[in-house]
């Protein structure tokens, strides 16, 4: 695991937050060790900030929907959460809408929906 | 004062200012373009002379002949009258070929006077001729450059207007934000709407929003897809998105199109649509007296 990105284990959930210079690597990387965590924590959830994230293309959109699909796979959804307009509109460009993740504001709201409660 | 071509011309200007002033003048009410339901005769005949004065700068100081520029310095003073005097006649509703030839008007005066003067002399009358006319015709089109300029500016400016009148994201409560769309989308005011959008979501922490589309005239597929886009970046930001004000007519063209909406919720009045985004974030309207 690189220092581009850290994975915590709280609530049962797994929280992965992006850092902005992650590299196409370092990305691998992360899908390779989340899988690895799911299964070993037995994580009923993944949650990953991309708040730092200001560009994307088409190798992260793709590998941001195979984390969710492999997420799944192992019966943990996926938020994806804190996404910038400019990467929201790119994405969409991009025709990759990330269908099999949940999104979410901010962290906070993807807990509470976890939670199953709505946030005050 | 530089070598000119034209000095004959410029001696004519100088010695018989009025005589060709008047020639200019009766010229322009010949050809009709002389427009006094829109200018006095007097105003008219202002800005004639104005004009007639800075010319007579331009060509002393200038050169008229092989190297002429109507951008040099010379001719800044009968540029900067062009403009004004151009800017003034479109104000009040002149026609851009009626001031082309209000300044064209000023070729028959000035060449009835060179033929007069150079009656026996037929070789430099053809070259004055030939280059006062060229210098003239450079004024029309300078006129009707900045003609051009100035309509360039007013649409601009109405286009700015447009684009802030359309694009208004207004927070109707907590977390519920609405986004009124008026008038035909075209791919660039599509790209303004959602940027403004997601932007304000961002701000705000907006869980819903409702996308209206009672002003919008026509759907066609380029208008579907423009709100589908908008539907999935919002979901994206982690927002949910209610498309609402869809009439009859445009629920049956979006149909016939074979746009697919998806999973994207439809409601018909953006009052339906407004109850339904409340709901979502907690909120419930109820009345009084059923309290």
């Amino acid at each position: 695991m690189s220092a581009a990105s850290a994975i915590y284990f709280v609530e049962g959930v797994l929280l992965v937050a992006i850092q902005e210079d992650i590299s196409d690597t370092d990305i691998l990387d992360l899908q390779e060790a989340l899988a690895e965590r799911i299964v070993r924590d037995s994580a009923r959830a993944v949650v990953m900030d991309i708040n730092a994230l200001e560009i994307v293309d088409t190798f992260v959109g793709r590998i941001l929907a195979q984390l969710a699909s492999v997420s799944k796979l192992l019966d943990a959804q996926t938020y994806v959460v804190g996404m910038r307009p400019a990467v929201a509109m790119t994405l969409v460009e991009l025709g990759m809408d990330l269908p099999e993740s949940k999104t979410a504001l901010s962290l906070s709201h993807a807990l509470q929906d976890l939670r199953g409660k709505p946030l005050a | 004062m530089s070598e000119t071509e034209t000095s004959t011309v410029l001696s004519i200007l100088r010695e018989r200012f009025d005589a060709i002033l008047d020639g200019w003048i009766s010229t322009q009410s010949d050809e009709g373009v002389q427009r006094t339901d829109l200018f006095s005769h007097k105003e008219g005949r202002e800005q004639t002379s104005s004009l007639l004065r800075a010319m007579i700068t331009g060509i002393a100081e200038g050169d008229t002949g092989s190297r002429f520029d109507l951008s040099s310095e010379p001719w800044t003073e009968l540029r900067t009258v062009l403009v004004d005097v151009t800017q003034e006649r479109s104000a009040r509703g002149v026609s851009p070929s009626d001031m082309a030839s209000f300044v064209l008007a000023l070729k028959g005066p000035i060449f009835f006077q060179l033929q007069e003067l150079l009656a026996d002399q037929a070789g430099e009358l053809v070259e004055e001729i030939f280059f006062i006319s060229r210098v003239i015709d450079a004024f029309a089109v300078y006129c009707t450059e900045v003609f051009i300029a100035e309509r360039d500016r007013i649409i601009e400016q109405q286009r700015d207007q447009m684009q802030e009148l359309s694009t208004p994201v207004v927070e109707l409560w907590d977390k519920v934000l609405t986004l009124p769309l008026i008038g035909t989308m075209d791919s660039a005011r599509a790209q303004e709407v959602m940027e403004n959008l997601l932007e304000t979501i961002l701000q705000r922490q907006s869980e819903v929003v409702i996308v209206d589309l009672t002003g919008v005239q026509t759907v066609d597929t380029q208008v579907a897809q423009h709100m589908l886009r908008m539907a999935s970046a919002v979901r994206l930001m982690g927002a949910e998105c209610i498309i609402s004000g869809i009439s009859p007519t445009i629920a049956q063209t979006m149909v016939q199109l074979g746009v697919d909406v998806g999973e994207v919720t439809t409601r018909s009045t953006i009052r339906t649509g407004l109850a339904d985004a409340l709901n979502r974030v907690g909120y419930e309207i109820v009345h009084k007296a059923k309290q």
